[in-house]
């Protein structure tokens, strides 16, 4: 399975807040990064905690700036994300 | 986020027991056979295991270069492994340099890398650490007793999904004449999470 989002995309995570358990931290919605790399692929959290037939996802490791996610620091984030969590920013 | 994990302790293991004991009533867990999954997870996993990993990249270039690339085919070369008799979780080993300093949370619950370091200490499942270590890093290390120099650049680590994560602390300096075991010996579970140089 080639991984869509390639090393250096920026990508913009989804802003909605789901009624159900995810792994997408309320502080990083919504929030623009950068792909650092696949880190490997696992059937999406939201659905197996709902005990739903879970679609099997790339997770990418994504950086994140504090000022974006926070509005100031100097530091940055990284978060372990699924790939439907994601979108390109253009 | 979830509720503070130290608090609801107690009453999650009896709960915990409860449906153990249940399990084990209708016959669908044998005991022995959990005791021994059990065991066999958490005996291998302990700081000291970290520190292992830690002096042989500060004694062995290749293996560190091995190490931060793919951790779990490095640590079997000193007979560890993220498996612990489970399946094995990925591990991704980030090293702190003269200007670049790691720390490692998970704000979504507490994970952390049982199988190689041990359970971890209770400060890190706190609600405290968790929420305020990805907003205000320089803060809490502050409070850790740790100064992180204004020109070395931070890097919190949220472990949000499967990977599991541990810091490769900086060489102290004049350690040069000290043995594999020795430098070991310098390492501390603090090191490895981060909130703390040695």
């Amino acid at each position: 399975m080639a991984d869509r989002l390639p090393p250096g995309t920026r990508v913009r995570t989804r802003r909605s807040d789901p009624p159900h358990h995810t792994r997408l931290p309320r502080y990083a919605r919504g929030a623009v990064g950068t792909v650092l790399e696949p880190e490997g692929s696992s059937p999406l959290a939201d659905d197996r905690a709902r005990g739903l037939p879970a679609q099997t996802e790339t997770v990418y490791t994504v950086r994140f700036e504090a000022r974006e996610l926070f509005g100031q620091g100097d530091h940055s984030v990284m978060l372990a994300l699924f790939e439907s969590y994601l979108q390109e920013e253009r | 986020m979830s509720g503070d994990h130290a608090g609801a302790s107690s009453a999650l293991a009896a709960k915990v027991r409860h449906v153990e004991a249940l399990l084990e009533q209708r016959g669908l867990v044998d005991p022995v056979e959990l005791d021994r999954a059990l065991t066999a997870f958490l005996a291998k996993g302990s700081p000291a295991s970290g520190a292992r990993v830690v002096a042989r990249a500060w004694v062995d270039d290749g293996f560190r270069h091995r190490l931060l690339d793919k951790a779990n085919a490095a640590l079997p070369e000193i007979g560890l492994s993220m498996g612990g008799g489970l399946q094995e979780q990925r591990l991704k080993v980030v090293a702190n340099t003269a200007s670049a300093h790691n720390v490692l949370v998970c704000t979504l619950c507490s994970c952390y890398p049982i199988a190689l370091l041990g359970p971890s200490p209770s400060w890190y499942k706190s609600e405290g650490y968790r929420s305020r270590v990805v907003r205000d890093p320089r803060g809490v290390l502050h409070e850790f007793g740790y100064d992180v120099p204004p020109d070395v650049e931070i890097t919190v680590w949220d472990a949000s999904a499967d990977s599991r994560h541990m810091v490769l602390p900086r060489r102290p300096e004049g350690t040069d004449a000290l043995s594999e075991q020795e430098l070991a010996n310098l390492v501390t579970r603090n090191g490895l999470i981060g909130v703390a140089a040695l």
